[in-house]
């Protein structure tokens, strides 16, 4: 996106975008502090945001810090990411009633209160692609879904303090956006006072900042914006080198490593409950006491046995097949199915890991060993 | 049913008038016959409640609802050239499948389908020797002589399959050859079928792991009486399905035979609860089965996943 339209608003400004985006009957949501994270919630106004408060992440890590200062998003993804907004964790499919021999169904709109994203990342951009080509432009595309993504505004926030678990300048979505969004805001908050840069990146965009009084970005505001991004750039000092790594996994699938990991691995699901791609969903059939019928979709974790059950038992038993399977999905086999990555290096499965897991660590120890395999392994396996 | 029965409607819903973007509701189908093929298998008989049945090629699978129960994967075992109806043979392991298989004439099932790849017959019709691609392998069309080996219940989504070979074989001029393997002379489905397939002219041989009293026929695994079928393995085309490792161990033989692997087509299972590529269950490495497969070439990738199965 260029920067030349850029704008620049203060504190008061950014409480005036939210207000018109709730005159133009948006939902907004944002992030807000609650139970001591960061997590999407409803904003009306600058003093729902997190000001002022900073977090500190590491493996099986996060705390957050209140330091009372004016910074409004001087702190990194927490827990809850924008997936549960826009594919909530249960979704009720369809309810049938019995009328003597036959049945009458009916189907939940999908009108849903367009959302307004309000401080979105860069990383939860990326993301949010990543479940659009699962559930929006494949093959069959999910109605709730699809109606409350198309309608989404949304303002992302561009990255200028990352934590030591982001790892968004290795898959290529961070710390910076170019594009998905309606508004950017990058923060600045130096020697001339504490603002806003504003991109607009669509013509809605272009529409509601017209709502709010705002200034000509100089250059030396833009330079102050580039100055941000560069420092989160060299801040994100996690890696994960993703050179041939689809290739390396699915050559590896023998390897002593997961068996390593599964060590450690409580198979608790944490990682795909925060993870803001993984989609899995169990469909589920309920009856009421009066006889009516419910479908219920509600979100799935591959560490669940029941996840692989076929006829008999579990295909994936143990944790070692099971970590593998996610891990795999994620940096490897998502390419074959959806075109992309499926990890988008936000870090939230390391932070909340209750084990401190590092996926980076896992892929990186597989990588300096590429080649070895666990003992017991079935002889002679090709590799692909 | 009538779409504008009486029948109030909860707030924020409505009925499913424009079902086409509601993938996961099913249409209703009634039981109109059921057969019991052994103990624990039962073949129903389904028709739609309103319009006409839907359309398939061998080799697809259905979701079938037990209303109030749930929802299972099932491979349609009927021909689509038959005029009769749509049939599914379910074998009872579970909660749903159980209800399945306990539906009686008149109760309604929920359908929800087509979905996944099929054996690839189309393509006998062409006479042309081009190439096409199934599950992302390109691999020679299916021509000549065609093996059909199933494993148990696995002959389910090649029952139609087989039906339309036989049809096709008069102007087609290719043999088609049936093995079929079972735990025990009561576990062998389609009996009447295959009766009806030699008399038509298919070479059908079938095999128990383990005899019973009466049963005068072959004792052995099925790989045992694909060894003295005639087929000529340079033309030849194999559609397997059963256990995965029947197919692994087929597969095998086959190719010792000197098939090209790229012709030997399996069909491959996994948990499924919605058939249409969201619910992640049906993952086999970079496969989602409902929408690469559930037939895919028995090739590279696929041949590398039988061989070393998840643990």
């Amino acid at each position: 996106m260029e920067t030349a339209d850029a704008r620049l608003i203060d504190a008061q400004g950014l409480d005036a975008v939210i207000a018109v985006l709730g005159e133009l009957g948006y939902d907004t949501r944002g992030p807000v502090v609650r139970d001591g994270a960061v997590m999407p919630g409803t904003v009306t106004g600058v003093v729902d945001l997190p000001v002022g408060y900073h977090d500190e992440q590491a493996p099986g890590h996060y705390q957050l810090e209140y330091r009372g200062d004016n910074t409004v998003f001087a702190w990194a993804v927490g827990p809850g990411s924008w997936k549960a907004e826009l594919f909530p964790p249960t979704q009720e499919l369809w309810r049938a009633t019995r009328d003597g021999g036959d049945l009458t169904f009916s189907e939940p709109d999908a009108d849903y209160r367009p959302l307004a994203l309000i401080g979105a990342r860069p990383c939860e951009l990326a993301a949010l692609d990543v479940l659009d080509r699962v559930l929006r432009d494949g093959g069959t595309p999910d109605p709730h879904y699809r109606a409350r993504r198309d309608g989404a505004f949304i303002v992302v926030a561009e990255c200028g303090v990352p934590a030591a678990t982001c790892f968004c300048t290795s898959m290529g979505t961070g710390p910076g956006a170019d594009v998905g969004f309606d508004l950017a805001l990058t923060e600045l908050d130096d020697g001339a006072g504490h603002r806003f840069v504003v991109r607009v990146g669509s013509e809605r965009g272009a529409e509601v900042l017209a709502g709010v009084s705002s200034l000509p970005a100089s250059p030396a505001n833009l330079e102050g914006r580039r100055q941000v991004l560069a420092a989160a750039a060299d801040a994100t000092t996690r890696q994960l080198s993703v050179d041939g790594l689809g290739a390396l996994l699915a050559r590896n699938l023998d390897h002593p490593r997961w068996d390593e990991a599964a060590q450690r691995c409580l198979a608790c699901g944490n990682c795909t409950l925060v993870c803001p791609t993984c989609f899995c969903s169990d469909v589920r059939d309920t009856t009421t006491l009066t006889g009516e019928i419910r479908r219920q979709r509600s979100w799935a974790s591959c560490f669940d046995l029941d996840h692989s059950y076929l006829h008999g038992g579990p295909v994936r038993a143990t944790t070692s097949s099971r970590y593998r399977q996610w891990l795999t999905h994620k940096l490897s086999t998502w390419w074959d199915q959806f075109g992309t990555s499926g990890c988008v290096g936000c870090g939230r499965c390391i932070a909340w890991c209750p084990v401190g897991i590092d996926l980076t660590e896992e892929a990186a120890a597989i990588r300096s060993t590429d080649g070895a395999v666990r003992p017991g392994a079935a002889p002679g396996r090709v590799s692909s | 049913m009538p779409a504008d029965q009486g029948v109030a409607v909860p707030t924020g819903l409505r009925r499913g008038k424009d079902r086409g973007t509601r993938a996961l509701t099913p249409v209703p189908y009634r039981v109109v016959s059921r057969r019991r093929e052994t103990d624990d298998v039962t073949t129903l008989s389904l028709a739609p409640v309103a319009g006409v049945a839907m359309a398939f090629r061998p080799g697809q699978f259905n979701m079938l609802t037990a209303f109030g129960v749930g929802e299972a994967a099932i491979s349609i075992s009927s021909a689509p050239s038959s005029s009769g109806p749509l049939e599914h043979t379910v074998r009872d392991v579970g909660t749903v499948t159980h209800s399945l298989c306990a539906a009686r004439v008149g109760d309604l099932v929920g359908v929800r389908g087509p979905f996944g790849t099929d054996w690839g017959l189309a393509e006998v019709d062409d006479q042309v020797d081009t190439l096409h691609t199934l599950g992302g392998t390109t691999h020679a069309h299916l021509r000549g002589d065609v093996v059909v080996v199933a494993g148990g219940i696995g002959l389910a989504p090649l029952r139609g399959a087989v039906y339309e070979l036989l049809a096709r074989r008069s102007h087609d001029g290719g043999g088609v050859v049936v093995c079929v393997g079972a735990r025990d002379p009561s576990q062998i489905v389609f009996r009447d079928d295959l009766e009806e397939w030699t008399r038509a002219g298919a070479e059908v041989s079938v095999t128990v792991d383990v005899s019973a009293p009466g049963w005068t026929g072959h004792v052995g695994l099925v790989t045992s009486v694909l060894g003295d079928a005639h087929f000529d393995p340079s033309r030849t085309t194999a559609l397997v399905c059963g256990p995965e490792i029947m197919m692994r161990f087929t597969a095998r033989a086959l190719t010792d035979r000197g098939m090209d692997p790229g012709r030997i087509r399996v069909s491959l299972e996994r948990n499924m609860q919605c058939g249409v590529a969201w619910c992640g269950h049906c993952q086999l490495g970079p496969f989602l089965l409902c929408r690469d497969g559930p037939v895919l070439p028995y090739a590279g990738i696929v041949a590398h996943l039988l061989t070393e199965p998840e643990r």
